[in-house]
């Protein structure tokens, strides 16, 4: 692919140093896994792999390289990063996989910053889900869409933001990961009911209203990926969570009701 | 569901008499709007995703929609699980909520988002007036339906409160 004029080159230089902290925090997962005395499930291996790679392709790469000028492209890899991406990293639960293998004074600094009042309102549903789905009214309804491209700091900057407020959006909601003010399933519920609500008429009106600089029908099909792309990943979530209060809600009397 | 018959497990169908309704009103309402997705957006193409002339108010009501139907489906039938695991499952309460549910969010759809918000119609370059009775005259007969079951189940709650 030619670079069509300089912005691109210094773009593409950006993007490797937006790759840079996502191999870093895979390879600290692994590092963390390997040196730890006790066993960590596999399977959280793998889904925080799976989270990077997610966000990888949508950073570096072909599909990252088209979505500068394809709207249905950019769309995929929205996805990718704030959704798909976070919703995997978020299962592999890096804070418990840091608490435990961290020298014991580091880990209660950790415990600390985790518990101090900035973090504590940056993981809070409701602030977490309008920082996540108002930072994307924000970007396709002004003229952010179209000046990112433009300028690779703010396209840089924008994609931290998705990335992060996925994340932090997605553990607030279904986090594994220990949370001393985690909020009632029901609050969860209904935070996540009306940011997925919110999501969906966003992609609804960027149908009808494409952001500047992007072509109805690249709209069109950009915003029918979101929409349903989004739909897929919010009924893992959603079955994420009414499986957490499935298995909470066990009865107890379930082991001594049907003798062998 | 061996034990559905011992007293035991009557005694718990009556204590879970409410959550049989919630179970099956939010897998009705949402299976209602999955089929609504479904069949009629994506299958048909009689709805259209967005005919680009709805009013806000009509969107976020279907938004909210969209994603309660999400949702409601899954909720559903966890606590649809957790009836059975539980052996609390009592089908014909659990069909009147699921009747009840579909017939509510249909004629919700087919009267306040398809004609007071004009969300967009059942079916675009035809006489409406045959599909919009067909689309409300089957959401009433769900709702008579879940009612009458409900009702059939309400008069033994009544009759025989233990059982």
């Amino acid at each position: 692919m030619v670079p069509q004029h300089a912005a691109d080159e210094t773009g593409s230089a950006l993007d490797l140093l937006l790759a840079a902290p996502l191999l870093v925090a895979l390879l600290l997962y692994w590092l963390a896994v390997v040196v730890g005395r006790r066993p960590w499930p596999r399977s959280r291996t793998v889904l925080w792999s799976a989270g990077v790679l997610a966000c990888l392709v949508a950073t570096v790469g072909p599909l990252a390289e088209r979505s500068g000028t394809s709207f249905p492209a950019h769309a995929v890899a929205h996805v990718l990063l704030g959704m798909l991406g976070p919703l995997l990293l978020v299962l592999a639960a890096p804070v418990t996989l840091a608490l435990r293998t961290l020298p014991t004074p580091t880990a209660r600094g950790l415990v600390r910053l985790l518990l101090s009042a900035p973090v504590r309102f940056l993981v809070h549903p409701v602030v977490t889900g309008v920082l996540n789905v108002g930072g994307l009214w924000l970007l396709y309804t002004s003229g952010l869409y179209a000046r990112a491209h433009g300028e690779p700091w703010l396209h840089g900057l924008v994609h931290v933001h998705v990335l992060l407020s996925g994340y932090l959006f997605t553990a607030a909601v279904i986090g594994v990961d220990p949370n001393r003010h985690r909020r009632s399933l029901g609050y969860r519920a209904t935070v996540l009911v009306l940011f997925m609500a919110a999501h969906s008429v966003l992609a609804k009106y960027l149908y009808a209203h494409p952001p500047a600089g992007v072509p109805a029908a690249q709209a069109e099909l950009g915003s029918m990926i979101m929409y349903y792309a989004a739909d897929l990943v919010d009924l893992v979530v959603v079955v994420v969570l009414c499986h957490r209060w499935y298995a909470a809600s066990r009865p107890r009397t379930a082991l001594v009701e049907q003798p062998a | 569901m061996s034990t559905a018959r011992t007293s035991t497990a009557a005694g718990q169908q009556s204590s879970s008499a409410t959550r049989n309704i919630v179970s099956g009103l939010l897998f009705g309402v949402g299976i209602a709007a999955f089929v609504d997705e479904t069949v009629f957006h994506q299958l048909l193409h009689w709805h259209h995703f967005y005919d680009k002339s709805t009013p806000a108010a009509g969107l976020v009501s279907d938004g909210l929609f969209h994603a309660f139907g999400w949702f409601a489906v899954v909720a559903g039938l966890f606590l649809f699980a957790d009836l059975r695991r539980r052996h609390g499952l009592w089908v014909r309460r659990w069909l009147g909520g699921l009747f009840i549910g579909l017939g509510a969010f249909q004629l919700y759809d087919g009267t306040v988002q398809h004609k007071l918000m004009r969300l967009h119609q059942i079916r675009y370059d035809v006489d409406l007036l045959a599909y919009d009775l067909t689309w409300n005259l089957a959401a009433v007969a769900f709702l008579v339906v879940g009612v009458v079951l409900l009702g059939q189940t309400q008069s033994r709650l009544h009759r025989d409160p233990a059982a």
